[in-house]
């Protein structure tokens, strides 16, 4: 496996501009003769679709949702950065660039970031233009918040539904290209493989969801924009039928993948009410800043929170931060609250949260200024636990909610595998070992509107029209592999659900490559998955057929993913023998009990290389240079 | 607590279907209303018999993917609540429960709880956006918009297309969505260019797809998990008599 970034030369300021000037054309005559494919509709798949179906491109764009409207970037809710410095409070460039690689604790690439943060400004003007209500001020210009890991406000919003503003924005723009005929939308299509031939990607293999249909699509390149691989965990903040599948496909085709340990946990969700639960709900970081985060001293404590005096709580983040007390990084306080729930401190039915306390700030600043600032947060805690947060204190727990990880990509954004394309949250990009909030809608964005769409140009332009078309025995051999695999999930015919295997690897993952992991951990699951998955294809019954909606079949051929893809996750986790951003291994931490980088030996990317069922996958790396940002240790007491 | 469910099957578009009925025990009532879904659908997959199909997602009131008739009432019985989001508190132990699909000739049923709801992709393909080209355009802040103008305009843009207004409608309009975009886009400065073209596009799609036509029943307000108001079908008409008497381009004149 051959690793090139490709960064262009030159100082980080220029690099954009002048690899934008260095790179091959596709004459807008020819660009209609070549065939794109585009799995995934969420903001970056999206935002491609539209802007290559503008330049001329033929676009054939592919989601499992009935409509691009509903992929997963429809639920985020805190907002967008952009560097715009509209509050003229020191923002820049620099500082956006400054800020993301040190929040990802040293751990991407300095250029794609700098990158990121040029383009920040870009997605902020496309946005207002397509008519995404962001929030205004009373003069009528936009207003910014703050948000975790900035000093400064450069976080753009539309109320808490920053997400679903600018999907739709996005999705809007895709069905104008619908409309002028240069994007062909497939909906309820999923990808199940992906076709290589001669070393090219050159197209996927899908099943139509509603006639179970497994049908080719050929084409010049293939951009994969099909987001995270949270739902390793079963439980996560991210929409149900987020899965692996087919960045996992296009790892075991040849992709390399990229640091698939990093995986983000957030503090502040509601906690898990019972077994038969089925995904978690995140609460906005937000609350944070006037929220009092607590625990009983007394372990099992079983009375109400309102009966427990003063003296006997824990303010435990305040006690351990005072300097930024409530307000510490989303890792510390996610691993601070599950060290509060294991030694027995936990709070609620489950025992399995900590509080989140207003009484203090409904005092201080009234019921009426609280409600103001948080009221539809509230509104909607309520609804999903029965109680009222102005009356007793929140239950949060933190949960998976992002994955940093992805398929490895060089500075155009293009997988080792040539033609293959890898944009949004399923690439390992941009933010190192962690990501800051508001950060990952900019990414995406950037990425399908500005950077994609032009880098793919350099490559088409090397490689004529493709003639081969889906007639290529490639494409038979590859549809032959799916139907060999759907048909032994439905012909299994065992005694177990396939939930109830993802529940169990869900736990095995969050006990032992969870928010803390260690050597012994590690090895303990690099033994039991193989074990588990073993038994999911003896034992799982998926019932129904073939031919017909059947999601029970959908979420068995994920969930076969997700079986081989957590391996990987484990072995990435075990290999990564330091602590860095979310990656927290108990071996590794500071006198303060912090992350402990180790840049001597792990100031990489770790790069993942297939070799088949059962075979020890090869770890390459891609070392990373820091020249602008001086390597530091984060802290925050 | 212990339920009867009585649930519509559906093999497929053409199959006649019909309701069966399910017990369903051990709900608790911190789970919501999917997740009781879910847990009816572990027993028949146990069993071996297809579960029970139907959309969602996002699982918080967001993507507009799940929908469906509880008792007769579009998203069930909580007032700006999607059916994700209704929790079982909301029932007591005993009770009868009836779960439908949409029923609309536009939105025809798929399999039991799943339906086509593509005709809502095509309205927004007529003309429900802005046509600017990506990276040609100005600074974000170049035209102020009042604050009230957005707040306005992001009452109308929290819809999330879950065809609820459509299953609640007597005629099955899809006026409520229909005009939500229209609204949106009309209320800012940068929507005025395309409005009356706009409007005259998308309704025309509409009843093309065979929506029914909007006579203020008002149903659709009240079903609306986002609470969006009729008051946008009102500014609907009113754009719409605007760009038919002085806009829409004579038949035959070329455009
Ligand atoms: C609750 C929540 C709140 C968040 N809030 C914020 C925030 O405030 N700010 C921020 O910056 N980020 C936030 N994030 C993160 C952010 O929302 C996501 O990282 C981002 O939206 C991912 O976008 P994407 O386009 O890469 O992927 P997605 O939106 O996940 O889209 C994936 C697409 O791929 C399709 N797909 C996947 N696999 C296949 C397949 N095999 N075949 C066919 N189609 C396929 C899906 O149908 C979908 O269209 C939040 C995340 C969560 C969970
Ligand atoms: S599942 Fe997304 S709105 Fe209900």
């Amino acid at each position: 496996m051959e690793l090139n970034a490709r960064i262009p030369a030159g100082p980080i300021e220029q690099k954009w501009d002048r690899h934008r000037f260095d790179m091959k054309l596709v004459n807008p005559a020819n660009k209609r003769k070549y065939n794109v494919i585009i799995v995934g509709t969420g903001l970056a798949g999206a935002s491609a679709a539209a802007t290559m179906g503008e330049l001329g491109y033929n676009v054939q764009a592919f989601t499992y949702h009935d409509s691009p409207r509903r992929a997963h970037s429809i639920a985020a809710q805190g907002g967008i950065n952009a560097a715009k410095n509209y509050q003229s409070d020191g923002d820049s460039i620099y500082r956006l660039f400054h800020d993301t690689v040190k929040g990802g604790d040293f751990r991407s690439r300095e250029a794609n970031v700098y990158r990121l943060a040029q383009l920040s400004l870009n997605i902020i003007d496309q946005a207002v233009a397509q008519g995404v209500p962001f929030a205004r001020e009373y003069g009528g210009l936009l207003a910014n918040r703050s948000f975790g890991g900035a000093q400064v406000s450069r976080t753009f919003y539309a109320r808490g539904q920053t997400g679903q503003q600018l999907l739709l924005g996005a999705y809007q723009a895709l069905e104008r290209q619908v409309n002028a005929g240069t994007v062909t939308m497939h909906t309820r299509h999923e990808m199940l493989d992906l076709v290589v031939v001669e070393g090219r990607a050159r197209g996927i293999v899908t099943r139509d969801l509603l006639s179970g249909k497994v049908e080719s699509h050929s084409a010049d390149a293939v951009i994969l924009a099909t987001g995270g691989y949270s739902n390793v965990f079963f439980l996560s903040t991210n929409a149900k039928l987020s899965n692996v599948t087919a960045t996992w496909r296009a790892h075991r085709r040849g992709a390399g993948f990229a640091n698939p340990c990093y995986t983000q946990i957030h503090p502040t969700c509601i906690p898990q009410s019972g077994d038969y639960q089925s995904k978690l709900t995140l609460m906005s970081e937000s609350l944070r800043n006037d929220g009092r985060i607590w625990v009983p001293r007394k372990k099992g404590d079983d009375r109400s929170p309102e009966r427990i005096p003063e003296g006997e709580r824990d303010y435990y983040l305040e006690r351990l931060y005072p300097a930024f007390g409530n307000l510490t990084p989303r890792d510390i306080a996610s691993r601070r609250a599950k060290e509060m729930v294991d030694a027995g401190q936990g709070v609620g039915p489950l025992k399995n949260g900590v509080y989140l306390d207003f009484r203090d700030a409904i005092d201080r600043l009234g019921k009426q200024a609280v409600s103001d600032r948080y009221g539809n947060l509230f509104a909607m805690y309520e609804k999903i636990t029965g109680e009222d947060p102005y009356r007793e204190p929140m239950r949060i727990y933190p949960a998976p909610h992002y994955t940093m990880g992805g398929l490895w990509v060089d500075y155009n954004l293009m997988s080792n595998v040539p033609g293959l394309f890898v944009i949004g949250e399923a690439n390992f990009s941009d933010h190192g070992a962690n990501r800051l909030g508001a950060s990952a809608l900019m990414q995406g964005l950037a990425d399908g509107y500005f950077v994609v769409p032009i880098t793919i140009g350099d490559y088409l332009s090397g490689t004529p029209p493709w003639t081969g078309g889906s007639g290529d025995a490639a494409f038979r051999d590859v549809e032959r592999d799916a139907k060999a695999r759907t048909d032994r999930l439905l012909s299994a015919k065992g005694t177990r659900t396939v939930d109830s295997f993802h529940m169990e690897l869900g736990r095995l993952m969050w006990d032992l490559c969870g928010m803390e992991r260690n050597a012994e951990g590690l090895e303990e699951a690099l033994e039991k998955i193989p074990k588990l998955r073993e038994a999911f294809w003896n034992d799982v019954t998926v019932p129904g057929s073939g031919e017909t909606l059947n999601q029970s079949l959908e979420k068995a051929g994920r969930l076969a993913d997700f079986l081989e893809f957590g391996e990987l996750m484990c072995r990435d986790a075990l290999e990564r023998d330091e602590s860095s951003g979310a990656h927290y291994r108990r071996e590794h931490t500071t006198e303060e009990g912090e992350a402990k980088r180790n840049d001597d030996e792990f100031a990489h990317v770790s790069v993942w290389e297939y070799r088949g069922e059962g075979e020890v996958p090869v770890e390459h790396r891609e070392e990373l240079e820091f020249e602008h940002v001086p390597l530091s240790q984060r802290s925050y007491k | 607590m212990r339920l009867t469910l009585h649930v519509w099957r559906q093999a497929g578009r053409d199959d006649t279907g019909s309701f069966e009925t399910y017990q369903a025990d051990g709900i608790s009532e911190s789970m919501s209303f999917l997740d009781m879904l879910d847990l009816v659908n572990e027993e028949l997959a146990q069993e071996g018999k297809e579960p029970i199909a139907f959309d969602h997602d996002c699982r918080e009131g967001i993507c507009g993917s799940c929908g469906v008739m509880i008792d007769g009432v579009p998203h069930g019985p909580k007032s700006m609540t999607t059916a994700c989001q209704v929790h079982m508190r909301s029932f007591k132990d005993g009770d009868e429960i009836w779960v439908e699909p949409w029923r609309a000739t536009s939105f025809p049923v798929i399999r039991d709880l799943v339906v086509d709801r593509s005709p809502f992709d095509r309205i927004i393909e007529a003309g429900g956006y802005i046509s600017v080209r990506t990276g040609s355009v100005p600074d974000a802040n170049t035209t102020p918009i009042s604050k009230g103008a957005v707040e306005t305009a992001m009452d109308a843009a929290v819809c999330i297309g879950c065809g609820a207004c459509v299953a609640a409608c007597p005629n099955a309009s899809a006026m409520l969505f229909t005009a939500s975009k229209v609204a949106h886009l009309a209320l800012l400065p940068q929507g005025q260019p395309e409005r009356y073209d706009r409007v005259l596009k998308m309704v025309d799609v509409h009843d093309e797809e065979g929506f029914g036509n909007c006579t203020n029943h008002g149903a659709c307000e009240v079903a609306c998990p986002k609470g969006i108001s009729v008051d946008y079908i009102a500014q609907l008409n009113r754009d719409l008599v605007r760009a038919t008497l002085s806009f829409r381009p004579e038949k035959g004149t070329a455009e």
